[in-house]
């Protein structure tokens, strides 16, 4: 039986590519901006977007911040995608003064690197830690020109290499929270999508 | 690492793929959804979709295209082809598009890629370059409209410019190669890539896998290739495994 999901609307880029993903992987993914649908819903997809300083006053005008934090703590089922991960933290070099959503400290930064390509655009390797249950390695596509740097406490953390070690993705019982894009990124994304909404299985 | 792409390019035109020498003497080469899927599974990093079609309903039928591509593709879609403001590529992004590439109008009204990078992000705006070596064979001028108009603006500036505008990446078709079959042109491609920052994709005179790795060699990060790909001279897989052989880092 396919499982429901509900995706926040977050804006127009990539939206489609994420829920063709989600039907492939055998979810009925629906769009939300309701807070009351983030509170309750059995699994929530937070994509990415444009711009974090965009990104946050939108998820706050429908007080999808304090649904989402609630979730967190609760340990609910949640993926955020790309910049939907990066919401996660406190703030962005990306948009200064604009405060994240505060779950996981610290901030994210810029790419830097001698004669490094930023955005970074393509697949590149992703190394899992020891500890992690949804996440593997292999291969998964990236476009991003921000990312974190050093890997959040409290979290199973997998890595990717662009000009240095960075967070590619973290992990904590049902939340997933990754920097690459795992709608594009072939038979593997829908693998780790499909292991995600598994584990939103509640026991019954 | 992050490793090259390999980009197949679909023309379409009436949901159709067509692909032709220099845009000229169009050929039908098949359904797109089918051969995206073929090249996904053959392990295409990327997919860009060309729309060739000049008429409104041709538009209409590119977002109907890219509605049944994104249904059963799995990796990145970037579509081209009649992007004038940036609420035309709001409605290829809704069909599906991860990115968008401009051509013409982005010479018309730099501003463009501005307002693309502004409301989607820089990793969403792609900027194409079609490039012409200058008759006095000093450096490469831009042409627009299909390569009818030589606009003698100089390629590698207009690259820079565009960058700075908000363009995320870089898609460079060598004018005088597409088509060809006789190789990327590696010259035009080194002068852009060292100009700027942001990721270069060549395009535009690929015929087999050494041409590829010539491309990669000269600085490109990934390449583009239609019809050595439509025509069943090589899979992506056997691309791939050339690459590898020769030291390049691919996705296998």
């Amino acid at each position: 039986m396919s499982q429901p999901v509900s995706v926040i609307r977050t804006g127009t880029a990539n939206l489609a590519s994420v829920l063709a993903a989600l039907e492939r992987a055998g979810a009925r993914p629906t769009l939300t901006d309701s807070a009351d649908e983030v509170s309750s819903a059995d699994r929530v997809v937070l994509p990415g977007v444009g711009a974090f300083g965009a990104a946050m006053p939108l998820l706050r005008e429908h007080g999808l911040d304090a649904a989402l934090v609630a979730r967190v703590r609760e340990g609910r089922p949640l993926l955020c995608i790309c910049l939907g991960m990066q919401l996660l933290f406190e703030g962005s070099e990306e948009s200064p003064g604009v405060p994240g959503l505060g779950l996981i400290e610290g901030q994210v930064t810029r790419f830097q690197g001698q004669g490094l390509r930023v955005p970074q655009l393509g697949w590149n390797q992703l190394t899992a830690g020891p500890q992690c249950q949804l996440l593997s390695d292999g291969y998964v596509y990236f476009a991003n020109s921000f990312r974190v740097e050093h890997p959040p406490h409290g979290f199973h953390v997998a890595l990717s290499d662009h000009g240095g070690h960075f967070v590619a993705a973290i992990e904590r019982g049902p939340l997933l929270a990754c920097q690459f894009h795992p709608e594009l990124s072939g038979a593997f994304g829908q693998v780790l999508l499909r292991r995600w909404l598994d584990a939103g299985e509640r026991p019954c | 690492m992050l490793t090259h792409r390999i980009i197949p390019c679909l023309d379409v035109r009436d949901g159709r793929i067509v692909k032709g020498i220099k845009f000229q003497g169009l050929r039908d080469a098949g359904d797109p959804a089918e051969r995206a899927s073929v090249y996904e599974a053959q392990g295409a990093d990327e997919l860009v979709i060309l729309d060739v079609s000049a008429t409104p309903e041709g538009r209409s039928t590119a977002a109907e295209t890219v509605r049944r591509v994104r249904r059963v593709l799995g990796i990145p879609l970037t579509v081209g082809g009649g992007v004038r403001i940036a609420d035309d590529a709001a409605r290829l992004l809704d069909a599906g598009a991860d990115k968008v590439a401009c051509n013409t109008a982005a010479v018309s009204n730099p501003g463009l890629l501005t307002d693309l990078a502004t409301r989607f992000g820089s990793q969403c705006a792609i900027l194409a370059i079609d490039a012409a070596g200058r008759p006095d064979g000093l450096g490469w001028e831009v042409v627009t409209h299909s390569g009818k108009n030589r606009t003698g603006r100089d390629a590698v500036e207009w690259a820079r410019e565009a960058v700075e505008r908000g363009a995320g990446e870089i898609v460079l078709t060598s004018w005088d190669r597409d088509g060809t079959r006789e190789g990327y042109d590696t010259a035009l491609l080194t002068a852009i890539s060292s100009a700027v920052s942001v990721p270069v994709v060549a395009s535009g005179g690929a015929a087999t896998p050494e041409h590829l790795a010539a491309a990669l060699r000269a600085g490109a990060e990934a390449v583009l290739a239609a019809s050595i790909f439509h025509d069943g001279d090589y899979t992506v897989s056997q691309v791939k495994a050339y690459l590898a052989s020769q030291g390049f880092e691919v996705r296998r």
